[in-house]
């Protein structure tokens, strides 16, 4: 029995997953050839690294097939629903920033804000005969905020890459996806709405309730003493 | 036979010998229809489902509007309907996502109040012995006083467009008196539109991409900067509809307050409002001590547009047992063009089971 760690499996997200945990004692590293999925841990005992999609990571923790997981608040919240009752967030890491935000074309100078987007909503849907259209694939996320911020008549479309090319394209009027630089929006004529984001992500350690920890308590303790973080909110 | 199930076969056999049809309606809804009426919020409440050649579908979220569907396109008037099935609703926590619904409902042209008391009184009939709470409301009386505003139309319309979205409503009727956050904005934004004529800042802000044309943009300019110009809501309108919307007194007393404001637009909504008192006091409820809470029916889903009313029970980890109200409006959408007054309610079965299990 061991402690399951589910990192993401390639890129930037990977590399800096490996310095937060090496900056903490703890290596984690790729084993056999580049291609292969096997991952090693030195430093401490009983813990086993799964490298894994990092897309798949939220589920994976709700199935508590892993005890330890890390990936973005913005899949978690998306993902899960009733996120808190199915995972612990232990401990935000510091890289792999990016916004959530919603954006509209540049030349609608008459919206700034959403207060602008639902009174814009309203007119379209009164002269196009649909409502105003939204990609995103952060459908439950992005419903919340609106419905919280009492935006009405608009339609979410489904949209699961290459979101800013949407509004061009006459498939969705405005957009809401992740942001990290704006330059993909800008480049695409858009415009972020000055609202507060629909969510700030970061990279995120968050343990799984659903995991079983039975006589894990040890190694559990071991492990958070060294990372800083209470492991046993997991299983509290 | 569960329990839940014995009581929803008593009380639609009672709606039957009240004179209502029993009528069935599909489970699975065209999604479309509902979305256009709820908008995308129903996506949060109702189950989708997507079928290869129909498209998306939804697990019924109400009989509301299959029943009203089904009357437009072949019902006699005046009508009565009951039903009795499962709705499936989306909820967090432990709250039931299929639940059963009984329900009864009435088209009928002539006199709104009779029907409403009918309604009501049947629904306070069989629920009595269960020890619940009515609440009655009216938003027709709301939809009034907000049409009798001192202010434009253009401004009646957003704040009519929200009165089923308590806190949106609140931050219009706060920017629309000039103060609270959205107010500052606004000023922002007239203040950049001012700068220069709108075709020209939609020049210099680039392309344009999408849609939504120039010339909408333009019009909505124009009718910010026109509603710039308009004046801020007078704060003693504001404050007199705040406390309509605060209201909560015995209905006869609610009447006589709301009299006493001598508000000329919210008249005739309290001739109705004095007509279903008289009517329900034919029909054995007491209007002096039944209650009225003016806000009752604002974050229902978005159709009820007069009478409304519940039944709750002093448990306060159950919802409301039965709920009802009118939905004229309703039947206009639905009808392409045809409406007819209507005025309906549901009882959950399961609730009341509940009930009778914890005595």
């Amino acid at each position: 029995m061991s402690i399951k760690l589910g990192v993401p499996s390639k890129g930037r997200l990977m590399e800096k997953t490996f310095d937060w945990f090496s900056e903490r004692g703890i290596s984690l590293k790729r084993t056999g050839e580049a291609r292969e999925y096997a991952g090693a841990v030195d430093g401490i005992d009983g813990v086993e690294l799964v490298l894994l999609s990092a897309a798949e990571i939220p589920r994976e923790l709700a199935a508590g097939r892993i005890h330890l997981g890390v990936t973005g608040t913005d899949l978690v919240r998306e993902e899960l629903g009733d996120w808190a009752a199915q995972v612990a967030e232990l401990a935000p890491m510091g890289f792999g920033h990016a916004d959530l935000i919603v954006a509209v074309p540049k030349a609608w100078v008459d919206v700034e804000t959403l207060d602008d987007l639902d009174a814009a909503a309203a007119a379209f849907r009164a002269q196009h005969g649909f409502r105003l259209r939204i990609a995103t694939k952060y459908h439950r996320l992005v419903r919340d905020y609106l419905r919280a911020h009492g935006v009405a008549d608009y339609q979410l479309v489904d949209s699961q890459g290459a979101t800013e090319g949407t509004v061009k394209n006459l498939t969705a009027e405005a957009i809401a996806d992740i942001t990290s630089t704006g330059e993909t929006l800008r480049a695409n004529h858009l415009k972020i709405l000055r609202d507060a984001p629909v969510l700030c992500s970061q990279a995120t350690l968050f343990a799984a309730r659903a995991a079983d920890w039975a006589g894990l308590e040890g190694v559990a303790d071991d492990l958070g003493a060294r990372l800083g973080v209470d492991l046993r909110a997991a299983w509290a | 036979m569960t329990q839940a199930a014995r009581l929803a076969a008593s009380l639609l056999a009672d709606m039957q010998a009240a004179g209502a049809v029993p009528v069935a309606a599909d489970i699975l809804q065209p999604a479309e229809t509902l979305l256009d009426l709820y908008g995308e919020d129903i996506r949060a409440r109702a189950f989708v489902t997507d079928d290869p050649v129909l498209g998306e579908m939804m697990l019924r979220p109400d009989f509301t509007v299959p029943v009203v569907q089904a009357h437009m396109t072949g019902g006699a008037e005046p009508a009565r309907y009951c039903y009795a099935g499962p709705v499936f609703r989306k909820q967090t926590g432990a709250r039931a996502r299929e639940y059963l619904q009984v329900g009864y409902e009435l088209f009928a042209r002539d006199d709104a109040a009779k029907a409403d008391a009918e309604v009501f009184a049947l629904f306070a009939r069989l629920l009595g012995g269960y020890g619940l709470r009515p609440v009655t409301g009216d938003i027709g009386i709301l939809k009034a006083a907000v049409s009798g505003l001192q202010t434009s139309p253009e401004r009646k319309a957003a704040l009519l467009r929200h009165i089923w979205r308590p806190r949106r409503f609140r931050a219009l009727l706060e920017r629309m008196g000039g103060h609270g956050p959205l107010a500052a904005a606004r000023a922002e934004l007239v203040a950049t539109l001012r700068r220069a004529p709108a075709a020209r800042l939609m020049e210099e802000a680039g392309q344009m991409v999408g849609l939504r044309s120039e010339g909408e943009i333009a019009a909505r300019v124009a009718r910010v900067l026109a509603d710039a110009e308009t004046p801020p809501l007078a704060r003693e309108d504001v404050a007199r509809l705040e406390a309509l919307l605060a209201l909560a007194a015995p209905a006869s007393a609610a009447l006589a307050q709301m009299r006493a404001q001598d508000w000329p637009a919210i008249g005739p909504a309290l001739d109705r409002l004095e007509a279903r008192l008289g009517a329900l006091a034919k029909a054995g409820i007491d209007p002096d001590t039944l209650p009225f809470e003016a806000s009752f029916g604002r974050t229902t889903m978005e159709y009820y547009d007069g009478f409304v009313f519940g039944f709750v029970s002093a448990r306060e980890d159950l919802p409301p047992v039965a709920t009802g109200g009118r939905y004229d409006a309703l039947t206009a959408v639905l009808g392409q063009g045809r409406a007819i007054p209507a005025v309906g309610g549901v009882i959950r079965p399961e609730l009341l089971a509940k009930l009778e299990g914890g005595r």
